[in-house]
């Protein structure tokens, strides 16, 4: 594999966060909503209705736009891309073709600058649904437009990707970013962010691209990165044997772990793109468009850089937190709340991002509080955080509740080790033998006596009266 | 007096005094409809189930003191306006059996307003022709000659107006399509400036050229009804948010305004003698009442046609995409795939013309051509826009004839599709600058009606209506329903 080089360019749409539809007033449908129960005549493409354009959807294409630093024009419009198919209930897509809201733009990955050709709005189509396997062969097909007219936008990468391990970064990348801005939720499983790689291979130091194949139909990260590395290889091993890659869309079979052929490019179909007439040309007023760069929040690249310097995290840590503006956000709030910075990262990552609920950014530094000083064990201050959570109270009230503070006083202690010692001779007598091991069930013991006992004067007493 | 003879303001005069009632102002129509309709053939469907609920809600307003100058007023509707549980096919068999699930926004204010429907009228399919005669149903009689057309493409509504059987109705007008068909049936019809009334509901032909307005027997009438439908709509991004300000110099007269007189739209191939004289003569009136005439010259109008043809087709092309056979009318069962499905589907449902315009504009669309065809054309379309516009720095309106014809022989031009398309030679360059045009009756030649248009600026549907009122007092003129037979 070594004499090839891998070119990758990705088309990655993404459904911007609004509560209505592109072009009608129709709310979004939540996941598994029953079919066509978020449709209206507009969406649907009956005789005589018109688009009206999603403001809230404009905003959030400008600001992922922006974000990516691409160009805004001043004039942008709206085209119908025309082609039939049952899913498409207007028979066009109204698309943007050659103004759209964004050109010229990049997203900077580790080691690797990634340009932006553009960033346009568009319309989701309808869902097919067949009884049986395809549409050709299928004996009945339903269709369902509740995602019909759901603004998408489309983020089209030059092809500057040069393995799956970049392409599966760059749209984790693209992800933090969307979220971070609020342009999106970005859920691959969702189907919020559809990424759509172009793949080619070449002789290393060649000029030219190799013949392209798109894949389609990948649900997530983890499947972006299985596909793009069997395409690879499909191709290499077609091309080592003397072939010729086609150029086509393929889609990516879960089940079978490989892709398949979907439709041959070669003969290019005329979408006949032309002016939407419906909709007049947008002129984008500068004015709004400073407003929105001005209220981009610290973008994610910059805040991991600005972590590792200012709170001497690991760059790993740092990815992690950012990964999310709200876990970000909640670890330096905690910081400023006192909390130790490296602690307040591990309680994040460790025991705050895999669970569902979020404390407050006071409660954590709280809970961090208590579990460095040693005034509560880790275990308790893990039962502290969950409860803090739920009944959302401050955790030393729980603490004080529980009687969860450490008792680290010897001589109030001692008389503990005592008795622990006295029940367990045979565990005595093989210390003071020599077996430093058997401290172990001692330490087990006198944790099940005095829970609240700090384990390391424990050890200390017990190692002292043993001696 | 025939109260199907009268105009709204008329009619609204007796309803108000309650010297007759909306409901049977309505059996009046259903009557008149029952007599003259076997001949005319304007109607495709009639709602009288609908117009009686509006007929009783109108009564219990005019009861109430609550009723408005259209309250009771029946109304014909051209069979391209969605009306919420109204079978509605574009005049094409592709859609028979489709009943619109929503009532467009031009309809509902006039149902707001108290009118009452009376049907749905016939038109060329898909609004495309200028003689009914693309119908895929049956063709409409001209009222004032049974053996000729009524214009188109909005023929049933003009002729409905024209026999007394509505005292107003609705068209569309894409090329001149309401304005050619007031002219052959002699009634007043007006297009409006392009934004200035919704076009939600209406199925489109062409989305860049398409306006909705009135049929009426009076220009007072025209601006009532204009005015009732025109303003912004929230649900129509081409319509514009302005003032509604149709009708604030309707009575003012034409002493002192500048009335261009296009070389261009006299000198137009096939204009009969008859209509010129006509035309003449109303300019004539026209200048007893103190407008002064003016020439003026709209140097590309050679070149609207071509243009035309080439930007209507190529938006109809994508707009007609929709009728597939999946979601709504004509559906063929027995395809075995989704292309045969398709094209066995269009190929039955749409007629001739339609068919022949879908396949032009989307070989204008295609790659490698659009530059040439469509891009083309919109650059002719502008060049025509600043005709106009410099027309405009030296006149108020522009008058000229509606159709170069009076009504002509059924079948006398079917088999030559660009003879038909030369009908829309005068009316067809104010859809592509976005004008407000009015036709109003200005005589007869050969026993037939002869229009005379009335083109105005963008937004000043109130110097063209202005006009054709000037027109209207200083003939005496009078909307003659027909009375055949």
């Amino acid at each position: 594999m070594a004499e090839w080089e891998v070119v990758i360019g990705m088309e990655v749409h993404v459904q911007p966060s609004t509560r209505s539809k592109m072009f009608c007033g129709c709310a979004v449908a939540p996941l598994n909503s029953p079919p066509n129960t978020y449709v209206c005549e507009i969406c649907e493409g009956m005789p005589g209705v018109l688009p009206v354009i999603n403001k809230a959807a404009v905003e959030a294409c400008l600001k992922a736009a922006l974000a990516l630093e691409c160009e805004i024009p001043t004039h942008t419009k709206f085209d119908r891309k025309n082609y039939m198919y049952p899913d498409l209930p207007k028979g066009y897509q109204i698309s943007q073709y050659d103004l759209p809201m964004s050109r010229n733009g990049r997203l900077d990955l580790e080691g690797r600058r990634v340009r932006i050709r553009r960033v346009h709005l568009e319309e989701d189509t309808g869902k097919l649904i067949h009884a049986g396997d395809k549409l050709h062969k299928a004996w009945e097909s339903f269709v369902d437009l509740n995602r019909a007219g759901v603004p998408l936008m489309e983020i089209v990468s030059e092809p500057d990707l040069r393995s799956a391990d970049e392409a599966r970064e760059y749209a984790m990348e693209l992800r933090t970013l969307l979220r971070t801005i609020g342009a999106s939720e970005a859920d691959m499983e969702k189907g919020q962010l559809r990424a759509e790689p172009n793949i080619s291979i070449r002789r290393p130091g060649s000029e030219e691209l190799g013949v392209k194949t798109e894949l389609k139909n990948i649900n997530s990260f983890r499947a972006l990165h299985r596909a793009i590395a069997y395409e690879v290889n499909r191709q290499a091993e077609l091309l080592e044997s003397g072939g010729t890659v086609v150029q086509e869309t393929r889609g990516w079979s879960e089940t079978e772990q490989r892709t398949f052929s979907q439709r041959s490019k070669e003969f290019a179909e005329d979408y006949r793109y032309f002016p939407e007439p419906d909709l007049p040309p947008l002129e984008l007023d500068r004015e709004w468009i400073e407003k929105l760069r001005a209220a981009l929040p610290e973008l994610p690249r910059a805040r991991r850089a600005r972590m590792v310097a200012e709170y001497a995290l690991t760059p790993s840590d740092a990815a992690q937190l950012a990964a999310e503006r709200e876990l970000a956000d909640l670890f330096e709030s905690a910081v400023i709340g006192g909390a130790d910075a490296k602690q307040a990262a591990n309680w994040i990552i460790g025991e705050v991002a895999p669970g569902g609920a979020r404390p407050s950014a006071d409660q954590l530094a709280e809970v961090v509080k208590l579990a460095t000083s040693g005034k509560i064990t880790r275990d308790q201050a893990r039962e502290v955080l969950a409860e803090s959570i739920r009944s959302n109270r401050a955790p030393h009230q729980i603490v004080a509740e529980r009687g969860y503070e450490q008792v680290s006083d010897a001589a109030a202690l001692e008389p503990i080790a005592r008795e622990v010692i006295a029940a367990n001779p045979k565990a005595a007598a093989d210390y003071r033998s020599g077996k430093t091991g058997a401290i172990g069930p001692l330490i087990a013991d006198f944790k099940k006596r005095a829970p609240q006992a700090d384990r390391k004067v424990a050890m200390e007493l017990l190692q002292k009266l043993l001696a | 007096m025939d109260p199907t003879k009268l105009t709204i303001g008329e009619l609204g005069r007796l309803l108000q005094d309650r010297e007759l009632s909306a409901q049977e102002l309505l059996v009046m129509h259903l009557d008149r409809i029952e007599d003259a309709d076997g001949e005319v053939k304007a109607y495709l469907r009639l709602t009288e189930e609908l117009a009686g609920e509006q007929a009783r809600a109108a009564d219990r307003a005019l009861k109430d003191g609550e009723a408005g100058p259209l309250t009771g007023i029946p109304m014909a509707v051209k069979d391209v306006l969605c009306v919420r549980g109204v079978e509605t096919t574009a005049g094409s068999q592709i859609l028979r059996g489709f009943k619109a699930p929503y009532t467009g926004t031009a309809v509902r204010r006039l149902f707001e307003a108290g009118v009452v429907m009376l049907g749905v009228t016939n038109c060329d399919e898909f609004a495309m022709g200028s003689s009914t005669e693309n119908s895929g149903y049956f063709t409409t009689h001209n009222p004032w000659g049974l053996d000729r057309v009524p214009g188109g493409s909005s023929g049933g509504s003009a002729a409905a107006v024209a026999a007394g059987e509505a005292v107003f109705s609705l068209g569309t007008d894409t090329g001149g399509s309401i304005r050619q068909p007031a002219a052959l049936c002699g009634v007043i019809g007006m297009k409006p400036t392009y934004g200035r009334v919704s076009r939600y509901g209406l199925i489109a032909f062409a989305s860049s050229l398409d306006q909705i307005g009135p049929f009426t027997r009076s220009v007072e009438d025209c601006a009532l009804v204009l005015e009732t439908m025109a303003g912004h709509d929230p649900l129509d991004a081409t319509s514009a948010n302005r003032a509604n300000d149709v009708r604030r110099s309707l009575t003012s007269g034409v002493d002192g305004m500048r009335l261009g007189v296009p070389k261009e739209y006299f000198d137009v191939e096939g204009m009969e003698p008859g209509v010129k004289v006509a035309v003449n003569n109303a300019l004539r009136v026209l200048e007893s009442a103190g407008a002064k005439l003016v020439d003026v010259s709209l140097p590309h109008t050679d070149y609207g046609l071509a243009a035309y043809y080439i930007i209507a087709p190529a938006e109809c092309s994508s707009n007609l995409a929709r009728f597939d056979g999946v979601k709504y009318g004509m559906s063929d069962q027995d395809a075995q795939n989704i292309t045969d499905a398709y094209s066995h589907t269009r190929r039955n449902g749409f007629g001739t013309e339609v068919r022949r315009r879908v396949m032009l504009g989307t070989y204008a669309l295609s790659s490698g051509y659009y530059d040439a065809y469509y891009v083309k054309a919109q650059k002719v379309r502008t060049l025509i826009k600043r005709d106009f516009d410099e027309a405009f720095t030296q006149c108020d309106a522009i008058v000229s004839a509606t159709s170069p014809t009076v009504a002509f022989p059924i079948g006398s031009k079917t088999q030559d599709p660009l003879s038909m398309y030369l009908c829309d030679v005068l009316t067809l360059g104010g859809n592509l600058a976005g004008l407000p045009g009015v036709s109003i009756p200005c005589g007869m030649s050969e026993g037939l009606p002869v229009g005379l248009q009335v083109l105005a600026p963008q937004w000043r549907e109130d110097t063209a209506l202005r006009v054709a009122h000037a027109y209207e007092g200083g003939s005496d003129m009078r909307v003659e329903v027909a009375l055949l037979g």
